[in-house]
């Protein structure tokens, strides 16, 4: 099967400053792919990269197997909602839907006005008008009503109210399920990925700290802790991706295909959140143990 | 039909919740041979998950012989756990009553109790593993 989105060494770089550098990564299709890392980290610049909005200075970088948006056909297949999911605030939502039905040549009209009538949004109603959680339903609505193979989503439902953030997933996955489309969506909050993506990169200072399968990464990492020990002494196997000394105590997050045989670790499996902020580099939630640790650079 | 819910807080994997709530509802008799489950569609929908996540479960199912997937209509229960596991949960019950009770008298408090009683899970989990 063709990747998502597939890229090789991809840099972007603004004057002097890398937004994305190096990035080498292939995100199967039929997956929903989480892209997660603090404010600046590169994630909006990926997104770019792959719509197509931006062109690369470096390596490249291939959507569902072509150059992004290189023709009508390719901008066809990909659906796009930007940060703060934007729309014409002068313009009806009937207009929005017109809109898009001259824009897309494969727009499903009846889908966009059965999820208008399903959400209680009013046809008539200026976009202007909205509530926050309609206008992101609107946005949504327009890119999936151009059956896209793939949809990308920049921070969706950051400026959203839990309740509104609720009701778009559900609509996402849904439509997911349904028409069986690929999903990359960014978001700097773990929380509001974890039940609805299978896949996830992690982006830090303009670099792709880890990539994978969420399940794969998950069973691969343990939290060891036991009394002090040189993390340089571990097997080869394990791969150390942060440790944190007290002068008796060794925490040490590893990443190991094997299970860990050593009995004199205490060994732990961290969830979704906690294995994110290792990679960022902060201290992980389950490490807080009420003592105070003392961080050693190393 | 039965609907689906998620508990946040029980560290239980949300595929793994799935499982079990269908095994629940099957040992309770609210599900039977025939019974449609929801569509993945509904499900993701419903709960806002990840349709592979609900994909999962239900093939886990289908692995354990309590489901089949009938392609372009959905996924049916094919096992009704008869009223003789229920009956045998009545006396397996009265078993572990005795044992509590010992566990009691020995001097072991909830905590111990729920120890031993997932150490020997595991292990027997283990060893069936093997």
């Amino acid at each position: 099967m063709t990747a998502a989105i597939e890229a090789l060494g991809l840099g972007k770089r603004y004057g002097r400053r890398w937004a994305l550098s190096d990035c080498t990564l292939s995100i199967p299709a039929g997956r929903v792919t989480g892209l997660v890392g603090p404010n600046g980290a590169g994630k909006t610049t990926l997104i770019n990269l792959a719509t197509g909005m931006l062109a690369p200075t470096t390596g490249s970088i291939t959507v569902l197997g072509s150059k992004p948006a290189s023709g009508p056909e390719q901008l066809a297949k990909v659906g796009y909602v930007a940060q703060d999911t934007p729309t014409y605030a002068g313009l009806t939502v009937e207009d929005h839907l017109r809109f898009g039905a001259h824009m897309n040549p494969g727009w499903d009209a009846a889908l966009a006005h059965k999820r208008m009538s399903q959400l209680g949004i009013d046809p008539k109603q200026k976009a202007g008008k909205l509530s926050g959680g309609q206008r992101a339903q609107l946005a949504l609505t327009l890119a999936i009503a151009k059956r896209p193979e793939l949809l990308i989503l920049d921070e969706p439902i950051a400026s959203l109210d839990p309740l509104a953030r609720r009701e778009f997933l559900q609509v996402l996955m849904e439509t997911t399920a349904e028409h069986e489309i690929s999903v990359v969506m960014s978001s700097h909050l773990v929380a509001d990925l974890e039940r609805v993506t299978d896949y996830l990169i992690v982006l830090m200072s303009s670099r792709v700290q880890v990539t994978g399968d969420i399940d794969e990464l998950l069973a691969t990492h343990y939290l060891l802790s036991g009394a002090r020990r040189d993390p340089a002494a571990l097997p080869a196997g394990q791969q150390v991706i942060s440790a944190r000394h007290t002068d008796r105590q060794s925490t040490i997050l590893v990443r190991s295909t094997e299970p860990i045989l050593d009995p004199t670790w205490s060994v732990s499996q961290l969830d979704l959140e906690d294995l994110v902020l290792a990679y960022m580099g902060n201290t992980t939630a389950s490490v807080e143990t009420g003592h105070k640790i003392m961080e050693e650079q190393r | 039909m039965i609907e689906f819910h998620l508990d946040g807080r029980s560290g239980v994997a949300p595929y793994l919740q799935l499982i079990q709530q269908v095994r629940q509802s099957l040992r309770l008799g609210l599900l039977r041979e025939g019974d449609q489950l929801p569509t993945v569609k509904d499900v993701s929908g419903l709960l806002a998950i990840n349709p592979n996540t609900v994909l999962k479960a239900y093939r886990e199912l289908e692995y354990e012989g309590l489901a089949a997937a009938r392609p372009g209509v959905g996924t049916f229960v094919t096992k009704t756990l008869s009223s003789d596991s229920i009956a045998a949960y009545t006396e397996l019950s009265l078993d572990l009553e005795g044992w509590l009770s010992k566990a009691r008298a020995a001097g072991l408090d909830d905590e111990s109790i729920g120890a031993i009683f997932q150490r020997t899970i595991r292990t027997a989990v283990q060893e069936e593993a093997l």
